[in-house]
């Protein structure tokens, strides 16, 4: 992978270097919490975030970040979304006075870095803009995508178990808690969360995505619409990876 | 025609372009757009494999010369289906239009079939345009865009009543397919770009045409998956299935694949190379000389023979478009005579 990061210093002492670099890590670490909700990874480790830097001077560090994405008409409504997304975790990062998050190479660039640095009220800021109402319906896109997050994270932890022989009758009765630790249990449950079902270690394992629990006897068509879900999600992926790929050489 | 390991396979490559996006053609103002547009199809093309990869300037404008070596001399094609895409705003003669596409026509009646379009919101004007369309080019397929933004709108539905007016006319004009496209990301699109119910509703109401979704709604690939296994008339188009992941990602391709044999079949899959952004001839050598990778992760997908391959590259589509195909390139015991022996057969059981 291949990231522009570069530690700009205004001033020349050390101490300001050494607190620029110290928040510059801090920025890059809270990107990562930033999604593309329609391939439910973090924009870091999909190569989105094309330059981080941070402006030292005096007690002042503001914080430059550039994103981009695998295509010049990406859906604006999802490119708004990382945006203002990135725009409030670098805001509250430590050590950051003030952030200016921008999307470049895109055709909704400039109505989307206006909308997202005027904060106040952003949608209504949006109108009239080619990106227009799209952003309106920004919650509802996103809580869209979570539940398909929900089914595909559904396919990666299940199946395993699966795998491993448990017949559909103990997966119906398991809990979160009875499945083994991983990082795909960990974003199945944020996720759940995410969407307001009940997620401890005692609640059941598969439900469906209104938190419904799935018994035995749907929950073999339940499973096979996980792995559909999940299968899109990889084929999308893959997708704009390569986009990606030819438009940036990386 | 392709053959391989001593098997005959007819080919119909039913969703393929002959655009115009040369800088010549761009609408002054516009031109950011225009070029982006072209510039994000060809980012496409870098999904094939390399030795297949064009000039920007070759891609912007290819000849008639090059689709029919590219098509039928070196691309094992037999007839393609030419489909339009307007883009009007951008592109002052179009990007792709239904005379554009009749050059071709009108120069190889034998090579290709054409489709027209129309969208709903131009309203009667637009109904005129495509109605004059139907009598001159006598199409029997149309590709609608659904996603596209016009004017304040942000896209429609087939199930909108003014397109119910649109189909209601198509099929009494003679038109059998409606292509949609419901794939990736290159237009402004809203939450329903990919929503695939409109489709579901249309293909219940107007059983005397097909709906071949283009790109299989991707990114909502198991939305379109859990649709067109309840509609008879519903048909995957392979276009960008194909292109975008056999060369590129052969492991997620396989598991789409496996998931569209088992949702949809292969009775209901057409091969579209979606020429120029990719050549057919690596994509129907790939797809003949297909299987799963080694591993449990497609133990439980329907397996994919060369009945099915015949299906998907030629067969499937030749039926959809009334192309005739010679006999040695039928299915074994499948001639048109046994085809009609069976629908007799269906009839009478339905009759009694």
């Amino acid at each position: 992978m291949t990231v522009l990061s570069d530690t700009r210093v205004l001033g020349s002492n050390a101490e300001a270097a050494a607190a620029s670099t110290g928040t510059t890590a801090r920025v890059w670490e809270a990107l990562r919490s930033v999604r593309d909700p329609e391939l439910d990874a973090d924009v870091v480790s999909l190569d989105f975030v094309a330059s981080v830097s941070v402006d030292v001077s005096g007690d002042s560090a503001v914080a430059h970040v550039a994103l981009r994405l695998p295509t010049y008409f990406c859906a604006p409504n999802f490119a708004f979304l990382m945006v203002a997304d990135a725009h409030d975790v670098v805001s509250a990062a430590e050590g950051v006075s003030r952030a200016d998050v921008v999307l470049i190479d895109h055709f909704a660039s400039d109505a989307i870095n206006a909308g997202v640095a005027a904060r106040a009220g952003f949608v209504t800021s949006m109108a009239g803009t080619e990106v227009g109402e799209a952003v309106a319906e920004l919650d509802e896109l996103r809580r869209t995508f979570t539940e398909r997050a929900l089914m595909a994270g559904t396919d990666l932890v299940v199946r395993p178990l699966m795998r491993e022989g448990a017949t559909p009758e103990q997966v119906a009765a398991m809990a979160l808690g009875d499945a083994p630790a991983s990082a795909d249990l960990d974003r199945l449950r944020r996720r759940r969360l995410e969407l307001g079902i009940p997620s401890s270690d005692a609640d059941p394992l598969v439900v469906d995505p209104s938190g419904r629990t799935v018994g035995v006897e749907a929950l073999p068509l339940h499973l096979r619409k996980a792995r559909s879900y999940q299968v899109g999600v990889d084929a999308n992926t893959s997708i704009c990876r390569g986009q990606l790929a030819a438009r940036y050489g990386v | 025609m392709y053959e391989k390991d001593g098997e005959k396979y007819f080919v119909v490559d039913s969703h393929m372009h002959y655009w115009d996006a040369s800088p010549e053609n761009w609408v002054p103002g516009a031109e950011q757009y225009a070029k982006g547009w072209i510039e994000c199809f060809h980012a496409y093309q870098s999904l094939g494999p390399a030795e297949t990869h064009w000039s920007i300037e070759h891609f912007q404008k290819y000849s008639e010369e090059d689709t029919m070596k590219d098509l039928f001399t070196d691309g094992h094609v037999d007839v393609a289906i030419a489909q339009p895409t307007y883009l009007r705003e951008w592109y002052t003669e179009g990007f792709n239009t239904t005379e554009r596409n009749g050059e071709l026509l009108r120069k190889h009646p034998d090579k290709f079939r054409l489709n027209t379009r129309f969208d709903p919101r131009d309203g009667d004007a637009g109904m005129r345009e495509f109605e004059r369309n139907v009598e001159e080019w006598k199409p029997i397929g149309a590709k609608l865009y659904t996603a596209e933004w016009n004017g304040d709108s942000r896209g429609y539905k087939l199930s909108d009543p003014e397109c119910y007016r649109f189909l209601e006319r198509a099929q009494e004009l003679g038109i059998k397919n409606i292509h949609i496209h419901k794939g990736p990301t290159i237009w402004p699109l809203d939450k329903d770009a990919f929503d695939v119910a409109d489709v579901d509703k249309a293909a219940t109401d107007f059983q005397g045409l097909n709906f071949i979704v283009e790109h299989v709604g991707l990114p909502r690939i198991e939305d379109f998956c859990f649709m067109a296994t309840q509609e008879p008339n519903v048909y995957a188009g392979l276009s960008v299935v194909l292109g975008g992941l056999m060369h590129a990602r052969p492991r997620f391709f396989a598991k789409v694949m496996g998931e569209l044999l088992f949702w949809v079949g292969e009775d209901k899959m057409t091969f579209g190379s979606d020429y120029a952004i990719w050549e057919p001839k690596w994509q129907v050598e790939g797809l003949v000389d297909w299987d799963y990778p080694e591993g449990h992760d497609y133990d439980d997908y329907p397996r994919l023979g060369v009945e099915g391959k015949k299906k998907i590259l030629g067969l499937n589509a030749a039926r959809l478009y009334d192309i005739p195909v010679p006999a040695e390139l039928q299915l074994r015991g499948d001639s048109p005579a046994a085809q009609d022996d069976a629908e007799l057969v269906e009839r009478e059981v339905a009759q009694a």
